[in-house]
């Protein structure tokens, strides 16, 4: 099929998608945004985290298809600018939250998606929030530091 | 992985005529249980119905004080009087997968997703579910996650739904609609047993889909809760969980149901529990004899026999915490 999709502002037409490919495959493969990791394919450690149509989801379950006509945000469009961090992504890096980095990408959109809707979120607020987010580096610890000070962030620009 | 073609309906009749003319047709609704199942080659749908367009997102409160939810609705569902009306829907939706998931998933395919029954997501072992007549893996492996109750001698796989718990103790209506127009199926009916067809997921007939949920009105005097133990404290299916839903006059109980998940091919409705509670108050003998009532007719193997005392606790937790 002919995939008609906006990702991060920009119109995109992608040929010979076979629709019941993830809308993983297609960002990664298709249109070379590697910045959502495929780690499990089944839902279970949330790298894959991107914004459909402005809600967070899983795009390894996501099939192509069902994208069809839609807005996909992905990590690499969080940034205001090039050579520019997101508020959040700052916060991980000034937090230590990043080993291996390939939680990194779905945390960050994760956390993104937290403070936006919750911009003073409780310890466990943040814990359930993250918990389609598996890391198997941090110990979590440094990354509840890095929501907590994204959140303080964006409060503190919002004001 | 085999192709097929997507379609979008753009209303209820035209999916139903194009479920009802191909039987190897699908359809599609958040995708977090058919995208995976598809890749794994588990199901190999020829035609796949995207039904984004047929709308089925509604809440739609009734006059007698019940509540119709559309079959498209998230799993995710922010809704205040939802939540303060049938607090044990909610509770049961935030306790199953993870918010990217509820995200996209849907109510109807949250009733509708298959088990998580290992030796089925996987096609190299022999699965009656998954291929009708090839026999049972699990019945001679490993069985910890195996069903206690309702198995039979084709399959012993988990129901894996929260949110069939909780509508099972609610007694909710599915309403569906096919070629022959509409009707509504109570939950109690709506997953069969495994028994010689374990393929058979659900009661609904060629060319029927889900439109939506009804749920009672909530009685006066009603409390619920919803319990679920599982491996860690989020983000994993059920070992065993239990829906309550209590009516009392007074102290003493007039109407109980609790259901089951976790440890039965479909939820499974406690009656021996229920039937210990009624008429009495709920007190610790009446929580204790319904918490060892709730395991009465179970068949574990040797791997899943931790699940019966599971159960027993899950019920007397569930029952301990009302109000
Ligand atoms: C990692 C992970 C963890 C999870 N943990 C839990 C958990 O703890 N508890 C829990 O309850 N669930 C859990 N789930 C399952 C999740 O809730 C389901 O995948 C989801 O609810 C399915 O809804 P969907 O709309 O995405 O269904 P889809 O994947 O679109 O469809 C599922 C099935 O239902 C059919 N279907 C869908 N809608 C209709 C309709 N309207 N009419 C007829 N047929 C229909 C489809 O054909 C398909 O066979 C988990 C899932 C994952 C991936
Ligand atoms: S790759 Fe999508 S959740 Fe793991
Ligand atoms: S930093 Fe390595 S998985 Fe999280």
């Amino acid at each position: 099929m002919r995939l008609t999709i906006q990702i991060n502002g920009e119109q995109h037409q992608v040929d010979d998608v076979w629709a019941g490919e993830s809308l993983l495959y297609v960002l990664r493969e298709r249109l070379g945004l590697p910045g959502s990791k495929n780690a499990c394919e089944q839902g279970e450690c949330g790298s894959c985290t991107v914004y459909l149509d402005g809600t967070a989801v899983c795009a390894c379950l996501v099939a192509a298809g069902q994208a069809q006509d839609r807005e996909v945000v992905t990590v690499e469009g969080l940034a205001p600018g090039a050579g520019e961090l997101h508020p959040v992504q700052e916060a991980f890096l000034a937090a230590g939250a990043v080993q291996c980095g390939f939680c990194t990408p779905g945390l960050v959109v994760a956390a993104h998606n937290l403070v936006r809707r919750n911009p003073e979120p409780s310890d466990a607020q943040i814990r359930e929030e993250l918990a389609g987010n598996l890391c198997r580096c941090t110990g979590y610890e440094k990354i509840m530091d890095a929501v907590r000070m994204a959140a303080a962030n964006t409060q503190e620009a919002g004001a | 992985m085999r192709t097929f073609q997507l379609d979008r309906p753009g209303d209820l009749a035209e999916a139903v005529r194009i479920l009802a003319e191909d039987e190897g047709a699908r359809v599609i609704a958040g995708g977090t249980d058919l995208v995976t199942l598809m890749r794994d080659g588990i199901q190999q749908p020829s035609r796949v119905l995207d039904l984004r367009d047929l709308g089925l997102t509604e809440i739609e409160w009734q006059p007698d004080g019940g509540v119709r939810i559309g079959a498209l609705c998230p799993n995710a569902v922010d809704d205040r009087r939802l939540a303060a009306e049938y607090p044990l829907v909610v509770a049961a939706l935030r306790a199953g997968a993870s918010p990217q998931i509820r995200n996209m998933a849907t109510f109807g395919g949250n009733i509708l997703q298959q088990t998580r029954c290992a030796y089925y997501r996987l096609p190299e072992f022999a699965c009656n579910r998954r291929d009708p007549g090839t026999g049972c893996a699990a019945l001679r492996g490993d069985s910890a996650k195996q069903a206690i109750f309702g198995v039979s001698d084709t399959c012993n796989a988990v129901h894996p739904s929260d949110l069939a718990v909780a509508l099972s103790a609610l007694e909710a209506e599915v309403l569906v609609h096919g070629p022959a127009g509409a009707r509504r199926i109570p939950i109690r009916e709506f997953h069969p047993l495994p028994g010689d067809t374990p393929h058979r997921v659900s009661a609904l007939r060629d060319g029927e889909l889900v439109t939506g949920i009804e749920l009672p009105a909530a009685g006066r005097g009603r409390v619920s809760n919803y319990v679920k133990f599982r491996d860690r404290a989020s983000f994993a299916f059920a070992l065993a969980s239990a829906a309550v839903v209590i009516e009392r006059a007074g102290t003493v109980v007039l109407g109980a149901r609790i259901a089951l998940g976790g440890v039965a091919p479909k939820p499974w409705r406690a009656e021996h529990a229920e039937r210990a509670l009624v008429g009495n108050r709920l007190d610790e003998d009446s929580i204790a004899a319904a918490s060892a009532a709730a395991v009465r007719g179970a068949t574990p193997r040797k791997d899943n026999e931790y699940k019966v005392e599971l159960v027993r606790r899950v019920v007397r937790r569930a029952l301990s915490e009302l109000e």
